[in-house]
């Protein structure tokens, strides 16, 4: 028999030594790395916190194990604060308004977004530079600024309600700040480029020559639009969708200061909790659900980005 | 694959050589373009042009990119108004009719499958438009799958089909409505060559079984030679030239057709004498002086300016001096050459340095080269395949 001719050389890729290796693998788990610092990291401790008892000490929440303790009890982790979470109505009011606020907010932005993005897409080059410039020039200025200048607007004394008295539309001034229109108002006007830009993205780059293959078969410009255009553009509807949903959800400055005494979102019940009751674990255990709450639209959204087919 | 299968139809069995409408002074056209002109920001893209397209034909309106020919067809479709000028469809003006009620039906350069349909979904798409009845469409869209061999895919995306399906499914959709005109946009560009090939016939055949007037837009002069009954070669928004492919090929008007309508050589020469009766010329070539005969028609006088122009594969080469009547005879030196298997081009470089290209057959059945580099060589032409330019 004859002897096999493999040699005992090692092949290695041209060019590649250790420490080339080494840095392209720390490259490539660098965002790991981050995520693991600033998400998963942050997360374990509050889910750590969202176990245990609230004290009046620094910080105000027990330990989990007492090694120490002579009792044989020292796993002092408990289910106790997510218990409470269902027993009082408050947080399942605030979970719900938060939803509700975020998805009606959700839809009017998908409503004026659509439009403004579409106009955007099918303007001249020159032009469609100029409107995005101003769809994003607001993030120029602070956002809490923002919120503040709307107060001013909205306000009994405000810009709005001196022009109604003024023109003579109305005799006294209208509540418009501290209710739930101002929220969405808020919401609504901070998110919507969050809405236009992934939607003009998906709509910019679509093949007019579909359109004009539809209308050439006898689709009329709506029927275009319904057939065409629309279901084509379902990835760019759920990416600003989510980019709205998700960050108004949560929101605390907005319902905080342009929101009535009741419109509590979870956000500022999660804001009460921790600084006004200082119990951080329940806290702690509103944040771990809000999470839970935020998590499933998005694993919805990237089955539905995984099940596409590669164009 | 095979070759698209025949559709039943009610037209009646024409023969190809026989059907020349255009030559027909009585014959009334199915498509009237009138000083049709579009202009973009001021620029024009289409300048004043007039055409009729008669039933039955397969057109082909070629140019290369930027000449207005996409620009033209979509004034067809309805995609864009026309800036003056008008177009007659089948007698009816199709100003203001807009694109999804005329009766013409439009074959994309990318295709435009709808990516989001399956095949028998985008085929259908037409019809139900219309508001067809449902069982109906399922029967015309079997008959058209049938068609263009795609039966077994009707419930398939696009994405899951190869560029020459996707080709059949954007023909399907486009015939099933039974258009008057069917538009082409460089039809066969985005296909490889030997599907080209395959697909240029079936179309052919396709053309010729539905008896529908077909428009096809392309830059490959190659493909406008071998599908069309006519052909409009086109530059900078004008028509340069309309005929047959034979006529445009051999009898170009002008350098810009004679060049853009495969290889040729030119030869600047001064005309000597001129019989205004028998229309033949005599003249000579710039350098070498060398006297040549050509039909010309036009006004030419002696002592003008001309082009001669010939085509490569008109041109014979040999290795010893050929004898024969009315033959233009030069000397040169092989200087480059490409073997293609069936011929072979020449570039040769003739006594005065001009490089003349030369296309010859390779007829006998050798691996060793007929001509090599450097070899000195007689290349000679009839006086007949002398076309005579002037502009």
């Amino acid at each position: 028999m004859n002897t096999s001719h493999a040699t005992n050389e090692v092949i290695k890729p041209l060019g590649m030594n250790f420490r080339d290796a080494m840095w392209r693998k720390f490259i490539t788990y660098l965002p790991y790395l981050w995520l693991l610092l600033f998400f998963l990291a942050p997360f374990i401790i509050v889910l750590k916190i969202s176990f245990a008892t609230p004290i009046v000490a620094q910080p105000p929440f027990t330990e989990l194990f007492d090694l120490d303790s002579d009792t044989s009890q020292w796993w002092l982790a408990s289910w106790e604060n997510y218990q409470f979470l269902t027993e009082d109505n408050l947080y399942w009011v605030s979970y719900f308004k938060s939803i509700k606020v975020a998805f009606i907010s959700t839809i009017i932005c998908l409503l004026i977004g659509y439009p403004m993005a579409y106009g955007i897409a099918r303007a001249t080059p020159i032009k469609r530079n100029i409107l995005l410039m101003l769809v994003i020039l607001p993030f120029w200025t602070s956002f809490l600024l923002r919120v503040y200048a709307w107060m001013g607007l909205l306000g009994k004394n405000g810009i709005i309600n001196s022009a109604l008295m003024h023109i003579g539309i109305v005799d006294s001034p209208l509540q418009l700040l501290y209710t739930d229109m101002a929220v969405y108002l808020g919401i609504v006007y901070t998110y919507i480029p969050f809405m236009i830009l992934p939607l003009y993205a998906n709509l910019e780059k679509m093949d007019t020559s579909l359109h004009d293959a539809a209308a050439d078969l006898g689709a009329r410009p709506w029927q275009v639009f319904i057939n065409i255009t629309l279901p084509l553009s379902i990835p760019g509807i759920l990416a600003g969708s989510l980019l709205v949903f998700i960050p108004a959800i949560g929101e605390y400055v907005i319902p905080a200061l342009l929101g009535g005494l009741d419109s509590l979102m979870i956000g500022r019940t999660l804001y009460d909790e921790f600084f006004v009751n200082r119990d951080w674990p329940l806290a702690s255990a509103v944040a771990t659900i809000l999470l839970l709450i935020l998590v499933i639209p998005i694993m919805l959204f990237q089955r539905s980005q995984r099940d596409k087919p590669q164009s | 694959m095979e070759t698209i299968k025949t559709m039943k139809t009610n037209q009646p069995t024409k023969s190809y050589v026989a059907d020349t409408p255009w030559l027909d002074r009585e014959a009334t056209p199915f498509i009237q373009i009138k000083n049709l002109s579009k202009n973009f920001d001021g620029t024009p893209a289409v300048a004043n042009i007039d055409l009729n397209i008669y039933q039955g034909e397969l057109f082909t309106i070629l140019g290369g990119s930027g000449c207005g020919k996409s620009t033209l067809l979509r004034m067809l479709a309805g995609f864009e108004t026309p800036s003056a000028g008008q177009i007659i469809i089948d007698g009816k003006d199709m100003a203001g009719i807009p694109a999804y009620d005329r009766p013409v039906n439009m074959m994309f350069q990318s295709y435009a499958v709808f990516p989001h349909m399956t095949v028998a979904q985008n085929i259908s798409y037409g019809l139900k438009k219309d508001g067809i009845e449902k069982s109906q469409i399922k029967n015309r869209v079997n008959e058209m799958l049938e068609l263009v061999q795609l039966s077994a895919l009707g419930k398939r995306k696009p994405h899951q089909l190869s560029g020459g399906q996707r080709q059949r499914v954007a023909l399907a959709r486009a015939l099933i409505k039974k258009p008057k005109v069917l538009l082409l946009d460089e039809p066969l560009a985005a296909l490889d060559k030997k599907l080209r090939e395959q697909t240029q016939f079936e179309l052919m055949n396709l053309q010729y079984e539905l008896g529908i007037t077909f428009v096809v837009v392309t830059h490959d002069q190659e493909e406008a030679m071998t599908l069309s009954s006519r052909v409009a070669v086109m530059n900078e928004g004008r028509f340069i030239q309309i005929g047959t492919p034979s006529q445009v090929y051999e009898s170009p008007n002008n350098k810009f057709v004679a060049d853009f309508f495969g290889t040729i050589n030119f030869f600047n020469a001064t005309v000597q004498n001129a019989n205004q009766d028998s229309k033949v010329l005599c003249a000579t070539l710039e350098k070498t002086g060398t006297k040549l005969d050509a039909k010309f028609d036009g006004n030419i006088h002696p002592g003008g300016q001309i082009t001669i122009a010939v085509r490569p594969e008109k041109i014979s080469i040999t290795k010893n001096n050929p004898e024969g009547e009315n033959l233009t005879v030069t000397k040169g030196v092989v200087e480059d050459l490409a073997y293609y298997g069936n011929r072979s081009i020449y570039r040769i470089r003739s006594q005065s340095g001009r490089i003349i290209q030369v296309s010859a057959q390779n007829f006998a059945r050798s691996e060793q080269l007929a001509l090599e580099w450097d070899d000195e060589v007689y290349l000679s032409w009839n006086s007949s395949c002398n076309v005579v330019l002037t502009e």
